[in-house]
């Protein structure tokens, strides 16, 4: 009845409405930066054990066992293969960790979110922000296992100056991809269903540890369109020296992961903070 | 009165079927402190949440400083300071960098923040403990905290749902002070509350909610001047609860009856007084009437646990 004599009925907005990030992500950007600062050495360690004990247990003692590879016509070691495919990987856990398990302890456990949205920030900054982060740091997790792979001189391949903006969009890509199920999370043990049902099969479909040629037509079908199988379709190449064939289907393909997962994720989380 | 620094007019909200909040229009006079007290679940949060644009009204509308909600929400909130109920501080952080931090996210640049760390961490009584992180704070600093991390953009206007829940009687009280200097220096409050001797100390009106709807609004005096009897006299012990019903109901006003204890609102207690030592075996309390008199009176004694 009281509605009857309002001047101004509010709009209720769709969640889907398009995303409007603004500059005002910056200080949320920074404040990830600034506890990050703190505990930079001990979890740039845990970032680059894991890669690094698969590199060198794989790419060492597999690589032992089968020698050398021919991809596209060039004769490569298999621990090039390997690690031109798993720095990849590592862009995909990185990012994919940072934006469920850290970006939910935001949002959910320290309500840390809340606190920022009292001040002039809007949810879709917020949202942005975490997921530049979580790119930034898949980015910094690569940039020291390449420092790695140079001084065991894996690759000297000028052409890994190219890899590492695009890994910086592979982890754009995953990050984007997680905040879909951070938006949709009741708690931690949620995570567990996208590492185990998702991020696993991906990592052995993504071509990181053999080829795609290896697998079944079927399977092979599903694996062209994974977002890691096309990241590494991209970086690889560019581990050998050569440039990537088809590199704006492999490009556009995570795209459009990349921007179909943000718009899901952002409507997700208004919907979730009932906005 | 001058225009309102803050106007809320026929605001609602349902959550599914159910009306959070009904037809409430209130409005915030530049220094002015207004109260909000109703019971658990009367639509105190949710009209907050409102206020700061990060509920969407069904119905309504909410002005302040000469802009518009939700539309200018993120130009209002650079206006207010808000401390929530529970704790959003940064746990990773010191108590000075809390503030550095949240100064950011007002746009302000660093230096500014910097220079103006000492004063907010003084004002809250943490000097000593700027390199402390909230981990190592009790409750009443953590809650000064969050109260100084409100004022880092100089707000004209503070929202405070309630600021001083949990706290032991000596936290409160210098909670209840700094709140006071705000007023003093001009700032505008709204504070909801639970503790009717908050309401009472602090605020210039106060405004009753009960089931989303304003039930009462006024000055604290004058609410009990208007709802209540001047006269309060409880009486409780063995037997007690005879004297509800006997003849020395008809030397009180208005008799309610609370689990063992029966209360007698009167507008002159002497009679009633005089009748109830012939029974020394009562305990008996005499006093004014007060705000949680007004309060239960208004929103009954029935326990609202959340649905």
């Amino acid at each position: 009845m009281q509605s009857t004599t309002l001047q101004h009925p509010p709009q209720a907005q769709s969640p889907w409405r398009m995303p409007r990030p603004t500059l005002r992500f910056w200080p949320v950007f920074q404040r990830n930066l600034l506890v990050w600062r703190k505990l930079a050495i001990p979890s740039l360690l845990g970032n680059i054990a894991e890669p690094l004990m698969w590199l060198v247990a794989f790419g060492y003692g597999m690589g032992a066992l089968v020698g050398t590879l021919t991809i596209n016509g060039t004769t490569v070691p298999y621990i090039l293969f390997l690690a031109s495919g798993s720095i990849c990987m590592s862009a995909m856990n990185a990012a994919s960790f940072e934006a469920l398990y850290s970006a939910f302890s935001r949002m959910h456990v320290q309500k840390t979110w809340d606190g920022i949205m009292n001040a002039p920030v809007s949810l879709d900054d917020i949202v942005m922000a975490e997921m530049l982060w979580a790119a930034f740091k898949a980015l910094f997790t690569v940039t020291a296992i390449l420092g790695v792979m140079l001084a065991l001189d894996i690759s000297h391949s000028p052409k890994l100056l190219v890899a590492w903006p695009i890994l910086l969009g592979v982890g754009i890509t995953f990050s984007s991809m997680a905040l879909v199920f951070n938006a949709l999370a009741k708690g931690y043990d949620f995570f567990t269903y996208y590492f185990t049902l998702f991020l696993t099969p991906t990592m052995f479909l993504g071509g990181v540890f053999f080829p795609l040629e290896q697998l079944p037509p079927l399977v092979r079908a599903v694996a062209d369109w994974l977002p890691l199988a096309n990241a590494v379709a991209l970086v690889r190449p560019l581990f050998m020296d050569q440039w990537p064939t088809n590199a704006l289907h492999h490009g556009g393909v995570l795209l459009a992961y990349a921007l179909v997962s943000f718009w899901l994720a952002l409507g997700l989380t208004r919907k979730r903070f009932g906005q | 009165m001058s225009s309102p620094l803050f106007s809320v007019e026929h605001l609602s909200k349902r959550f599914g079927d159910n009306l959070v909040v009904d037809d409430l229009s209130f409005a915030i006079a530049p220094g002015e402190c207004l109260g909000v007290i109703g019971p658990n679940g009367a639509g105190k949060t949710t009209t907050i949440r409102m206020c700061l644009g990060l509920a969407a009204p069904d119905g309504g509308s909410i002005h302040a400083l000469g802009l518009q909600m939700p539309r200018d929400a993120l130009a209002i909130k650079a206006q207010i300071g808000v401390v929530t109920q529970m704790d959003t501080l940064d746990p990773d952080f010191t108590c000075a960098e809390n503030l550095l931090v949240y100064g950011r996210y007002f746009g302000m640049k660093d230096a500014a923040i910097r220079a103006r760390i000492p004063a907010l961490l003084e004002f809250a009584s943490l000097t000593a403990k700027a390199d402390a992180k909230p981990g190592q704070l009790s409750g009443g600093m953590k809650r000064r905290l969050s109260l100084a991390r409100a004022l880092v953009n100089d707000p004209k206007l503070l929202l405070l749902d309630e600021p001083t829940t949990g706290l032991d009687p000596q936290a409160r009280h210098l909670m209840w002070e700094r709140l006071q200097l705000l007023l003093q220096q001009g700032k505008s409050i709204l504070l909801t509350t639970h503790f009717m001797d908050e309401a009472e100390r602090l605020c210039s009106r106060l405004l009753v909610l009960d089931h989303g709807k304003k039930i009462a609004e006024g000055k604290p005096r004058d609410l009990i001047a208007q709802f209540l009897e001047p006269d309060v006299v409880e009486v409780f012990g063995a037997g007690a609860l005879a004297t509800a019903e006997g003849p020395l109901r008809a030397l009180a006003a208005r008799v309610e009856v609370s689990g063992e204890t029966v209360f007698f609102y009167t507008d002159s207690a002497a009679q009633l007084l005089q009748a109830l030592s012939a029974h020394p075996q009562l305990r008996t309390l005499h006093r004014p009437a007060n705000l949680e008199d007004l309060f239960l009176k208004l929103t009954g004694r029935q326990i609202r646990e959340e649905a």
